[in-house]
């Protein structure tokens, strides 16, 4: 029995092996399949081959198969536009957050939903808890023809649509069919799609983030460089159960852990350069490890932001709002590159290219100025966000900042940056009538916060910490650059920078320089005599 | 007097590549100090650097030799003529006076010469090594419970260092013009043959 039953066992083995092999042929003539790094082709799926009236339909028949998706994604600030700052007890998130573009979305939701990954955000409270009012596309979209436009509350139009109604403009429908059958994983451009046009436009806000990011050469971007390594966002981003990592709100200042490493449960920020680089990442020079324990990675190696080609907005002055040109409408001034440099309904920009970052002290704690905190003119520039740090606190490390400029409508009686309504189709908002009484009074009233009808402008600034647009080698800073008398660092205190004249000790350069001069002189006043008294003496 | 061979070779070559290893640390040392700029921060850091361990090695060699040559007693200072030689140079040398010391193979060095000399050793050298090395290692100063070391404090003991090798430097090469010719002191330096010595009394020792 045993025997037959080894012999069967060899039999088949045989049988498969020969049938396997031609299989195996190297010499075959059909070239290799490609293979598929996704399991499904969503194009196959039938729940995806019908029409999609809306965005919640196809998100319905998403979360048929993707079960979980959409309840993981009510957890993300990317859904609620909400962040509770453990450690300052602040309440932030771009619901709560007033800044210095266009100040706030309170009022304004049907126009800034339209960088919300939700449906049907019309408003401050918009469902939170609806599954099919995620909006799947807006990340997992590869065609590139996902859009949506600003003023539909984030949904995007499937039926050419004229708008604003009367305009005689037409926005175009797109067909979600096509676009879900092609879904597969983020891209730089649909992460971009919103973080590349932050603050109303391309590179406007962060400065370190702009379209030349969705294909940059190496130069640009050593990591996403789209014939080099070719990371995309989540590369760093790493992102489990939707949960993305990396929020400029509670950002990792500071990061003194090893590389992560398969099979090492590693549980800090895995968005952070340190997080593959580790602690001592120079390997030709190793004094510049040295340097990591009070440097970011991003001061030496993103020399300059808004590299791209591509400007970034430095100031923006909201003061200066309110001319019409000749025919009547928002006076509009371009530079010659075909930049807004004044805009009717939104005041004077500066854009700047190649920028040097601001460096300073940053310990990951960004202090917020709220819509219900007193501000007071005298203390000008008012700090929208700022960083917080110094050079003994033992959290902060030397960072490149990004700080923007501007000047909005604060209330002069009640003392608090104001919330403005400046989108939208009706008589209050700004960007219609270019009135800050009626838009600053809807705003206020959208926000349910008080208004004393009195407004002024006021000075603000905003940090941004620098961490994209990392240059190759070649092209990081330089020794001199800092370690130089007005080089980057020159205003960064409480750190000791050879070669930097400020951190001197004057008495000692100069009693040591005035000494070597009369030791100097002496001898050579010697020298002289010597050569006096020996043509004497011969 | 008598031509006599007065500095062995290992003794000139220490104290000529000592003499271009400290310049060059100088020219660099200031540079990294920030007071100007003439090779790039970079290489001038570099080179300062490198000097550093060459002058470290190379100073491991000549305490060796030092001791078991025991020419280490050529630097035992000495008051005896002291004042006699400090009035030479300030009087005598004018008047076309010989030297008051008379040196020998195992009394080179003068009274002014040895405290010179062992201020060298004992005091600069150790401060600019000490900082230098304080300096290099800042980073690792923590490892062994010297993290309260500021590093301005370090740069300040190295820079004063700095500054006293730089007096001893421009003193040094005037006073090598200094002996019976301008040029007599630097041939016995190169050549090691100095040709203005006396002979040995017999059985006499280094002191």
């Amino acid at each position: 029995m045993q025997v037959i039953k080894q012999a069967m066992i060899v039999f088949a083995t045989l049988a498969f092996m020969t049938s396997a092999y031609p299989a195996n042929a190297p010499d075959s003539a059909q070239p290799p399949q490609k293979l598929l790094k996704s399991t499904a082709d969503h194009s196959k799926f039938k729940e995806l081959q019908q029409e999609f009236a809306s965005g919640p339909e196809v998100t319905k028949a998403c979360i048929g198969c993707h079960t979980e998706a959409a309840k993981q994604i009510h957890l993300t600030q990317h859904w609620k536009w909400e962040f509770r700052n453990p450690d300052s007890q602040q309440l932030l998130g771009k619901k709560h957050v007033v800044n210095n573009f266009c100040t706030s979305v309170t009022s304004n939701y049907k126009a800034c939903a339209s960088c919300h990954i939700g449906y049907n955000t019309d408003g401050p409270n918009f469902d939170q808890t609806s599954e099919t009012n995620v909006d799947c596309l807006v990340c997992h979209d590869q065609t590139g023809k996902y859009k949506k436009p600003a003023g539909f509350a984030g949904n995007p139009v499937v039926k050419d649509t004229e708008f604003p109604p009367g305009s005689g403009k037409i926005i175009r429908g797109i067909n979600l069919s096509d676009i879900a059958q092609k879904v597969g994983q983020t891209r730089r451009a649909t992460c971009g799609a919103c973080h590349f046009y932050g603050g109303g436009g391309d590179g406007v806000k962060h400065g370190d983030l702009d379209s030349s990011l969705e294909a940059p050469e190496k130069a640009l971007d050593v990591h996403m460089d789209s014939k080099g390594l070719n990371f995309s966002c989540s590369t760093c981003h790493m992102t489990e159960g939707h949960q993305v990592p990396g929020s400029r709100y509670a950002p990792t200042a500071q990061d003194k852990e090893a590389a992560h490493i398969r099979g090492k449960s590693d549980k800090s920020n895995p968005t952070t350069c340190q997080a593959c680089h580790g602690q001592a990442p120079h390997k030709k020079e190793a004094k510049l490890n040295d340097h990591t324990d009070k440097l970011a990675c991003q001061t030496c190696h993103i020399p300059a932001f808004a590299r791209g080609d591509m400007p970034t907005k430095m100031s923006w002055d909201w003061s200066t709002a309110g001319k019409r040109g000749p025919n009547g409408k928002p006076l509009v001034v371009r530079d010659e590159d075909g930049y807004d440099t004044y805009l009717g309904i939104k005041g004077d920009f500066v854009w700047k290219t190649n920028v040097t970052p601001e460096y300073m002290w940053f310990n990951g704690k960004v202090k917020y100025t709220l819509s219900d905190d007193k501000i007071e003119k005298a203390n000008q520039p008012i700090y929208i966000s700022k960083f917080e740090g110094s050079a003994d606190d033992g959290k902060s490390m030397i960072w490149p900042v990004k700080l923007f400029r501007g000047k909005q409508p604060f209330d002069a009686e009640n003392k608090t940056l104001t919330i403005n309504h400046l989108a939208g189709n009706d008589d209050a908002a700004y960007w219609k009538n270019l009135n800050w009484d009626k838009a600053i009074a809807a705003g206020m009233a959208a926000a349910g916060k008080p208004f004393s009808g009195k407004y002024d402008f006021i000075e603000t600034a905003a940090m941004w910490p620098i961490t994209h647009m990392v240059a190759p080698k070649d092209k990081a800073l330089g020794c001199s650059d800092c370690h130089s008398s007005n080089g980057r660092l020159e205003k960064v205190d409480g750190i000791y920078i050879p070669g930097r004249g400020r951190d001197h000790i004057a008495l000692l350069d100069t009693a040591g320089w005035a000494l070597a001069a009369l030791t100097l002189l002496g001898v050579i006043g010697h020298g002289i005599g010597r050569i006096l008294t020996a043509k004497r003496t011969h | 007097m008598a031509r006599i061979y007065i500095f062995k070779g290992f003794e000139r070559f220490w104290h000529w590549t000592q003499a271009l290893l400290i310049i060059s640390m100088l020219v660099t040392g200031f540079e990294v100090h920030g007071t100007y700029s003439l090779l790039g921060w970079h290489k001038a850091g570099e080179l300062h650097t490198t000097s550093a361990w060459a002058l470290m090695g190379l100073w491991v060699f000549a305490i060796f030799w030092h001791f078991t040559t025991g020419e280490w007693r050529q630097y035992i200072p000495t008051t005896n003529k002291m004042l006699d030689v400090a009035l030479f140079y300030a009087f005598g040398m004018f008047k076309g006076e010989h030297h008051p010391y008379l040196k020998t193979k195992n009394r080179k060095h003068n009274p002014l010469q040895r405290v010179a000399y062992l201020g060298v050793k004992l005091f600069i050298n150790p401060l600019l090594w000490c900082s230098g090395l304080f300096y290099l290692f800042y980073n690792q100063l923590g490892a062994v419970g010297l993290g309260g070391v500021s590093l301005g404090l370090i740069a300040l003991a190295h820079t004063l260092g700095a500054f006293l090798m730089l007096l001893f430097l421009i003193a040094h090469i005037y006073l090598g013009t200094a002996g019976h010719t301008p040029t007599a002191h630097f041939k016995a330096m190169v050549t090691g043959w100095d040709d203005d010595v006396n002979e040995e009394p017999l059985g006499a020792k280094a002191q």
